[in-house]
């Protein structure tokens, strides 16, 4: 087991970036792109999460086990959003 | 082969210090998981109420303040970077340095709950709280009452959450400080960086799906 040790300017340069996605994401509220400002803000908080399970988390280092463990939650989660918003779409309106 | 330094530090079940921290990594992911289900549920409800009553939802969202739910944005996503870097200390084997990281993550979520509080209060003082006291000047009164409902449900089970990491973080900084880990064991630290990093993703889709709504009509 080596621990890979992260240098502290990477952690800095992070933090900073998750700092301007925050800025990005309250700006974009403001700009009117119809049905898109849903979707941007998600895309933006998506890029956020990322940044932090990669470089803070150091996801893609786990062995075998906890990337299954990871894998069938990720899948789960996306069963429920999914079918749950076509249902959402799909429904006819009486 | 063990080495003396962590060889106190593994559990006899244990093979090796190595498969003592894999194991402990994988229990902390798999209860992650669980915990991503449960907010999973939530967010999965929040959409479908969203995306019917949207109108209701963005004049709710719009009687939030901005300013404070980016200020503790900010601050949670500081306290993220102190965390790191205390597992890095903690990595490298600097217990002072990492005690003095964990102090500095937890200060940060009392101020992120404090600010949280205030906002509370203030809702309770404008009537925005669901229930019998709930009072909102529209006709779509009762749809904005759910937004709230959702609101209060979601920021308070998230709330929780963060009191619960900041007990651990104030144990951790204390047994950092009386050397409890070293380069060879440090996998606590790490797993309850875990935590504390997946309480801030929460926030990270919280702030803009419950304060950003509407604000370009």
């Amino acid at each position: 087991m080596t621990a890979h040790v992260t240098s502290v300017k990477t952690y800095l340069v992070v933090f900073g970036a998750l700092l301007l996605l925050t800025l990005a994401t309250i700006g974009v509220a403001y700009v009117d792109l119809g049905a898109f400002n849903t979707p941007a803000a998600i895309v933006i908080a998506a890029a956020k999460s990322t940044l932090v399970l990669v470089f803070f988390m150091h996801l893609g280092r786990e062995d075998r086990a906890t990337a299954i463990s990871l894998g069938a939650g990720a899948f789960l989660l996306t069963t429920l959003i999914v079918l749950t918003i076509a249902d959402i779409i799909a429904r006819i309106t009486v | 082969m063990r080495s003396d330094a962590t060889a106190d530090n593994v559990a006899h079940h244990f093979v090796d210090a190595a498969q003592q921290r894999d194991a402990a990594t994988l229990g902390m992911w798999v209860f992650l998981v669980s915990e991503l289900m449960f907010f999973g549920g939530l967010f999965t409800g929040y959409a479908y109420y969203r995306s019917t009553y949207d109108a209701a939802f963005a004049e709710a969202s719009a009687r939030l303040d901005i300013l404070l739910g980016g200020l503790n944005t900010a601050v949670l996503l500081g306290s993220s970077l102190t965390m790191a870097l205390a597992v890095r200390s903690a990595q490298l084997g600097e217990s002072r340095n990492t005690a003095r990281m964990l102090l500095a993550t937890s200060v940060l979520g009392i101020v992120f709950l404090s600010v949280k509080a205030f906002e509370y209060a203030h809702k309770f003082h404008e009537h925005l709280v669901p229930g019998g006291t709930f009072r909102f000047n529209s006709p779509r009164a009762d749809q904005v009452e759910l937004f709230y409902s959702f609101y209060f449900v979601m920021t308070g089970f998230h709330a929780l959450r963060l009191v619960i990491g900041f007990v651990i973080l104030l144990l951790f900084a204390a047994r950092a400080a009386r050397g409890h880990f070293s380069k060879g064991y440090y996998a606590p630290v790490e797993t309850a960086g875990l935590y504390w990093h997946f309480v801030d993703i929460i926030w990270i889709f919280l702030f803009p799906l419950l304060y950003l709504l509407g604000r370009h009509a």
